[in-house]
């Protein structure tokens, strides 16, 4: 019995590190800027969460073989000073790895949220809102109107709470279904909730972002691939949560200045 | 034997059902006619396309799409989508059996203004293949919402209390439309043209109010004499903005 449950052991993380390092469960093509460097930072994490966790499943496989037949009645000796010192040990070891693992990662993390979007960046004021996303362009004067939520609502379409007839800023600001942008341009959303929280998810951007009742989630990316891919809330929001989706389009950018000069003139 | 009895009975009961909805569809015959349009003046809002991308299926059925229908405007400045009815004066309406009918269909609701009686029944439908949550926001009657998977039964409901309702759909936030629970079966809801007409009135005085959902309600006094009928418009002063 313990010489099956080493082999089981054995082939199970063999297995599961084997389809990790061959990529089978890699998350899509990578649009963005920083893409490389998290999928780099990714591989990293893996290999070395990978190295213990397969030395440790391999090791107990070999002790499980074998010593688990015990039949010649020897006694069963402790490390020196009992499992406690082992522990601890191996607290340390667990601890160091996450720390370095933290530490080298955080500068692919601040690449994202501690540093601020270039001053070209394109700026999208988005709204999530169960079970949607609409996002707002600024319109020909770079302005957005202010936000007045009292103001806010669905039926009229008027998701972000705009006062057009007092507020002249607001009068042009466009508000669509579907993210666009220009590739190869920094954007920037600024990302708010009207109700619960909601998460902003686009695996091809490498990008996901809580968006926080009360709060302006920032985040910027650069996409570097012309194409149509899927937004998607990745916080259980409610009843409709599976639906919350939207799209993000990805325009060479005459095509985007035409597409924004349409909408703005609606 | 029996079932045959019950076929032979079959056109008489038909013939008597048929001359009972004669009798009440036939107006009297000192009835009059209340009718006009509704028009506008000023400058409307420009309806916007709805984007519906997050549902495919119907993004795809609605190609071109279909505009947001808030202030529907129609050739000759008038309004569509404009409930027109009997506020006061005339004999008080029965409360209609047959049930109001609101569809959801291609992430729409149809039709976008449902005029029915205080307590008339209510049945909604969803001809959608996914699933629909319709919300509707009373104020004086109570809320609800109620999920609607694909294939499911209608909805069987009603209001008690005569009010304006916005109804909005918790999966498809561009779904909007409304019910107007009305204490009168004595209504018409706008055409394209603008056009209503309200028929089958006593002679009376009668208040006619109309109710658009931007620009909310007007009223006017009308006498009507027997056979009449009366043409009457209702103006609106629009904006360019719709919020």
């Amino acid at each position: 019995m313990g010489k099956l449950f080493a082999i089981v052991v054995t082939v199970i993380a063999l297995v599961s590190a084997g389809l990790i390092a061959a990529h089978v469960w890699w998350p899509p093509v990578d649009i963005s800027t920083i893409g490389p460097r998290i999928d780099r930072q990714m591989d990293e994490t893996m290999a070395a969460t990978g190295f213990l966790f397969l030395s440790s499943q391999l090791i107990l496989g070999y002790f499980a073989w074998k010593f688990s037949d015990n039949k010649d009645g020897r006694t069963i000796r402790y490390f020196p000073g009992g499992p406690g010192p082992l522990i601890g040990l191996a607290i340390v070891l667990v601890g160091v790895e996450i720390l370095v693992l933290s530490f080298v990662g955080s500068k692919v993390w601040a690449a994202v949220y501690m540093t601020p979007a270039e001053p070209d960046a394109l700026h999208v004021d988005v709204a999530a809102e169960q079970f949607a996303f609409y996002f707002r362009y600024a319109g020909p004067d770079g302005q957005f109107g202010v936000v007045h939520p009292e103001r806010v609502r669905d039926g009229n379409g008027n998701y972000f709470g705009l006062d057009p007839a007092n507020d002249v800023a607001a009068r042009d600001d466009t508000i669509v279904g579907t993210l666009t942008v220009p590739v190869n341009r920094p954007v920037l959303l600024t990302m708010h909730s009207k109700d619960v929280i909601h998460s902003f998810y686009v695996p091809e951007l490498r990008m996901q972002q809580d968006i926080v009742p009360g709060l302006t989630m920032p985040l910027h990316f650069t996409a570097t691939r012309v194409g149509k891919y899927e937004i998607v809330c990745t916080q259980l929001c409610g009843l409709g949560h599976y639906s919350m989706r939207s799209f993000l389009e990805v325009l060479p950018p005459d095509q985007f200045d035409q597409w924004l000069k349409t909408q703005s003139g609606d | 034997m029996r079932s045959k009895s019950v076929s032979l009975l079959l056109p008489f009961v038909g013939l008597l059902a048929g001359s009972v909805v004669v009798v009440l569809a036939n107006p009297r015959a000192d009835s009059g006619t209340i009718e006009g349009k509704v028009t506008y003046t000023g400058t409307p809002p420009k309806m916007k396309p709805i984007d519906m991308a997050k549902e495919p299926t119907c993004a795809k059925e609605h190609n071109p799409p279909e505009m947001a229908q808030n202030v529907v405007t129609g050739p000759g400045n008038v309004l569509e989508y404009v409930v027109v009815y009997i506020s006061a004066g005339g004999p008080p309406s029965p409360t209609p059996t047959q049930a109001a009918r609101y569809d959801q269909k291609g992430c729409m609701y149809i039709p976008h203004v449902l005029p029915m009686q205080v307590d008339q029944p209510l049945q909604i439908y969803t001809d959608d293949p996914f699933a629909h949550n319709i919300h509707p926001l009373p104020k004086l009657n109570p809320e609800w919402n109620k999920s609607q998977p694909p294939g499911a039964p209608p909805i069987e409901t009603k209001w008690s209390k005569p009010e304006f309702i916005e109804v909005k759909c918790n999966i498809h936030p561009w779904m909007h439309g409304y019910f107007a629970v009305l204490k009168t079966s004595r209504y018409a809801v706008t055409d394209n043209n603008g056009s209503f007409s309200l028929k089958g009135l006593p002679p009376d005085k009668y208040t006619v109010t109309s109710w658009q959902e931007q620009y909310g309600t007007q009223s006017q006094e009308v006498t009507l004499a027997a056979g009449e009928t009366k043409t009457i418009t209702f103006t609106y002063k629009v904006t360019p903005y719709l919020y």
